[in-house]
């Protein structure tokens, strides 16, 4: 008879942070991967008050400090680990300020994208219809294209600078957020919860808002870390041709940018250190965006 | 079959039509049309002249239609820059750029699609962890960087190979390419295996997932149970298989190649026509801008229309039953 | 009568991230030339692993880890996968579940059938592998053999699919046929079809054929002798007449009481009581305990071991009937 039920014990499941964590952590390499992350983060939010110096501070920045290769010393006493590059700026500062300009583009514009594709992909499954045909149609044209290309059309058509580049970047990433908040969005709506909404009488926008939206965030939170990366490269990509942010703005890709006309003279430093962090940045983040895509794919579950 | 590919040449014409509304549009209504298609320094005469000439004064349903028209006939505007007409500046630099493309595509194939079988038929090994890593790195390192990286070591550093421009041509059977001498080889080799890298890795994700897929299928234990040498199991029953998303995803990424170009031929001053393109955007030369895009815009769709039909003909499932 | 295929205390256990799963765990049973032989038994029973683990086809986790697979008197467990490849196919041939799945969908029927030819006759003309899968392919009832060749398997239903795969099994004249319940995926019409060809042929060929499902109906129909599993265990074997007419073994017992039969109209069905344990964490003793209204304080301690019987019959059970052994 049951003898075995009683020798069995149950570990109650862990639930919420605590679940997550256990999940995320079972991957060391994405563990370390979000250490890196937070540190460029917080390198990135205050860059004013861990970098060396203000690279951008005119009087600071002596013309005849440039170049000077990774670990040089100045007449003045300045250790320059990275070196300086062409305008006799320290590396190490200008790669923080850039670290900061990127992320801010790319989680800026990553934040914009999510909320309008998530609304017009929400919205497109629960309502269907026509509605629902046209948007994916502009979609699926869309997402055939590649995104260097909708940004180099956008940028073309509205010149360059910061907002142009912002808006260049959601324009190129909403169709993303709006076709994976559509998929999920429309196997969730017909589950019991959403029916039982419907038959509280509750509004449209309060059903898609607080019932549908909350259920399909999982998802979205992979698409918005694997693409808020690709942001930050597309936008290093187009400031180092030379069509995304200006000069006043220096971002990794313009300081990569910058570093390239010296490098056949054989200063690598100006291009290559921030070309690592930039990379650096990108890894992470994908690193960590492959282990959440990983822990929310039901196929992949136990 | 014929009418399969009847009724998706129609629905490209569809999206060619949509498309050219859309730059036609993006041109004519978003932007002042005299500010994108006029020389930015002609006088008020020549303004004037133009103006009438592409009929800007007329309504604007009667310009789209002159817009097509003249598509048609391959009159796309004049370069400001090097006052020829845009399409022949194209033209004349996409050879440079296909020949960059199809190098780049047959490295990323070539490499990636053994090295993805192989992770996925061993994930667990040691050098399969290697290739994702490896694929992952790939995937996130921005081309430009990677181009200046590769310049830098092979060119600057070792002096192996030559870092910009285009080599030597020779023709062989009425094909004009560089890939036919050694100096145009030599010159090739840095942006192709630039431009592939990023392609290698996701036809290496892609076809991993496809044998970590097909391997679990019945087919598959079937035909190991038929006594079948490892080897033709995974060159025939497993490849063929994982060919068909492999082929459509390839044939798409062609296109994302070409438009990856403008970043690699910028880089290592290619003479293709995404370097034109950049620096025509560069220089505020929009009719060649305009140019590009629909030509681009032609490619994608025609490209799209190969695969649908290729994807037809190698899977049987979609060839016999005619429709999908 | 020489056994082709005699099994000993097989051991084939899937080490797996939560534990090692014993899903068999010291099965022994033996074919005879010709035979057919019925392996009846709940899905998750190990049934089908001691088909794979016979043709070398236990994928990763899984390990045979002891016990000898006998065939024709050379030990199959210990040949390289190699060696292995030139009986598979060749002198054991297996048919699968579902029909539907098992043929490779972007080749043709003829690819199939004469790669399974030519890669255990290396001389043999493709032209010769395709006469020769031809008049297979008509052999298991298939009409215009020789358009159908040239068809790939969406083209076919269900049934014809699963007699393509019988006439791949058979192209080759295996000596034996392992046959992984080849009609579940049936229509109850075409099931019958099936079975009744498929141990026509084999009767007709000499062709041994290990059966394997858990519908003890159509064992009873098709099979000389069976064996019936429980959690990896063999936990009866003997002739198809005397388990039928006389089930000793508790499980075997409720095996019988749950299918319907004409005999015990209007009665309700009897059904096993609780559910299948947990192969990873099998109770101390007979795994069966559970569910067994004979079960007593020897059987939660002690597991039974096999008691023969006449006939060459067996019982792993300690409440074998006093007298009955021998």
């Amino acid at each position: 008879m049951g003898a075995s039920a009683n020798k069995q014990s149950f570990d109650l499941p862990a639930t919420g942070l605590r679940k997550f964590w256990l999940d995320f952590s079972e991957s060391p390499t994405a563990v370390i991967a979000l250490f890196v992350f937070l540190t460029i983060l917080f390198i990135a939010i205050f860059a004013p008050w861990v970098s060396p110096s203000n690279p951008y501070d005119l009087t600071s920045v002596d013309i005849m400090n440039s170049r000077l290769p990774p670990g040089s010393e100045d007449f003045s006493g300045n250790f320059y680990i990275l070196g300086t590059d062409g305008a006799g700026r320290d590396m190490l500062s200008a790669i923080f300020y850039g670290l900061r300009v990127s992320l801010g583009v790319g989680a800026l514009s990553g934040l914009v994208a999510l909320i309008l594709g998530a609304s017009i992909g929400l919205s497109a499954a629960y309502f269907g219809g026509r509605f629902e045909t046209i948007m994916m149609r502009i979609v699926d044209i869309q997402l055939s294209f590649p995104s260097i290309l909708m940004a180099l059309i956008i940028l073309a058509a509205f010149g360059k600078g910061v907002e142009k580049t912002i808006i260049a970047l959601i324009l190129v990433q909403w169709a993303y957020y709006a076709r994976a908040a559509r998929a999920s969005a429309l196997v969730e709506k017909n589950k019991e919860y959403v029916e039982a909404a419907h038959c509280l009488a509750l509004g449209d926008r309060r059903i898609i808002l607080s019932h549908i939206a909350p259920n399909c965030m999982a998802p979205l939170i992979v698409v918005g870390t694997l693409q808020t990366a690709h942001a930050i490269s597309l936008e290093a990509t187009l400031s180092f041709l030379g069509l995304g942010l200006p000069i006043t703005e220096p971002s990794l890709g313009l300081l990569i940018g910058n570093g390239f006309e010296y490098m056949y003279s054989g200063d690598f430093w100006i291009s290559i250190f921030p070309g690592v962090a930039l990379l650096i940045t990108i890894v992470s983040i994908n690193l960590v965006g492959d282990q959440l895509r990983d822990m929310f794919n039901p196929r992949l579950q136990k | 079959m014929t009418a399969f590919i009847l009724r998706r040449s129609l629905q490209s014409i569809v999206v060619l039509f949509i498309m050219s509304l859309i730059v036609f549009v993006g041109v004519n209504l978003v932007g002042d049309p005299v500010d994108m298609l006029i020389n930015p320094e002609a006088d008020q005469a020549e303004i004037d002249r133009v103006i009438r000439d592409l009929g800007l004064d007329r309504p604007v349903s009667e310009q789209y239609w002159y817009f097509v028209l003249n598509a048609f006939q391959g009159d796309l505007g004049r370069s400001f820059i090097f006052g020829e007409p845009a399409l022949k500046l194209i033209v004349q630099r996409m050879p440079a750029t296909m020949e960059l493309a199809l190098v780049s595509l047959l490295m990323a194939v070539v490499f990636g699609i053994p090295l993805g079988i192989y992770a996925g038929l061993k994930p667990t090994s040691k050098i399969s962890k290697t290739i994702m890593a490896g694929s992952i790195l790939g995937f996130s390192m921005p081309t430009f960087w990677v181009g200046i990286i590769l310049i830098m070591f092979f060119s600057v550093h070792l002096g192996w190979l030559p870092s910009t421009g285009r080599g030597d041509v020779d023709t062989f059977f009425g094909v004009t390419s560089s890939v036919f001498t050694l100096d145009g080889l030599s010159h090739i080799f840095l942006p192709a295996f630039n431009l592939a890298l990023f392609k290698l890795s996701s036809v290496i994700r892609l076809a991993r997932a496809g044998t970590r897929e097909v391997i679990l299928q019945d087919y598959i234990k079937f035909a190991r149970a038929k006594g079948l040498a490892e080897s033709r199991v995974v060159r025939i029953h497993l490849l063929k298989n994982i060919m068909i998303p492999v082929i459509t995803i390839i044939g798409l990424e062609f296109g994302s190649l070409i438009a990856f170009s403008t970043v690699t031929e910028t880089v290592f001053a290619w003479p293709g026509m995404g370097k034109l393109i950049i620096d025509s955007i560069y220089n505020l030369d929009r009719p060649v801008v305009v140019a590009y895009l629909m030509i681009i815009v032609v490619i994608f769709v025609m490209l799209n229309l190969i695969v649908d039909i290729l994807y037809s003909v190698l899977d049987p499932r979609v060839r016999i039953k005619g429709v999908s | 009568m020489d056994p082709i295929l005699k099994i000993n205390n097989l051991q084939t256990h899937f080490f797996t991230k939560a534990g090692i799963l014993k899903a068999v765990d010291g099965v022994s049973f033996e074919i005879g030339a010709g035979e057919i032989v019925g392996l009846v038994g709940e899905s998750g029973s190990g049934k089908s692993i001691t088909g794979f683990s016979v043709m070398g086809l236990v994928d990763p986790p899984g390990k045979i880890i002891d016990g000898s697979i006998n065939f024709k008197g050379q030990d199959l467990s210990a040949l390289s996968n190699n060696q292995m490849q030139g009986f598979r196919g060749n002198r054991i041939a297996m048919i699968f579940q579902d029909p539907m799945m098992t043929l490779n969908p972007v080749l043709r029927i003829e690819t199939q059938m004469i790669e399974a030819i030519q890669a255990h006759d290396g001389s043999i003309s493709r032209e010769d592998a395709r006469i020769r899968s031809r008049d297979t392919l008509g052999l298991v009832g298939i009409s215009s053999p020789d358009e159908r060749l040239r068809a790939y398997p969406h083209q076919f239903s269900g049934g014809m699919r699963q007699r393509v795969s019988i006439a791949i099994a058979m192209l080759n004249r295996p000596d034996l046929i392992i046959a992984d319940e080849p009609t579940t995926a049936l229509d109850v019409t075409i099931q019958g079809q099936v079975i009744s060809e498929m141990q026509k042929l084999c009767r007709e060929t000499q062709t041994a054929l290990l059966w394997i499902t858990h519908d003890l109906a159509v064992v009873a129909g098709i099979a000389d002798r069976v064996c019936v599993m429980y959690a990896g265990r063999i936990v009866e074997q003997g002739s198809v007449a005397n388990i039928i007419a006389n089930p000793m073994h508790p499980y075997t017992q409720g095996l019988m009481g749950s299918v319907p039969s004409q005999n015990r109209r209007g009665k309700p069905l009897q059904q096993i009581n609780g559910m299948v344990p947990s192969m990873l964490n099998l109770p101390a003793g007979c795994a069966f305990q559970n569910r067994c209204n004979h079960a007593n304080e020897k059987c939660s301690k002690i597991q039974p071991d096999i008691t023969q019987l006449a006939d060459r019959r067996q019982v792993r059970c300690f409440n074998v009937p006093a007298g009955q052994q021998v």
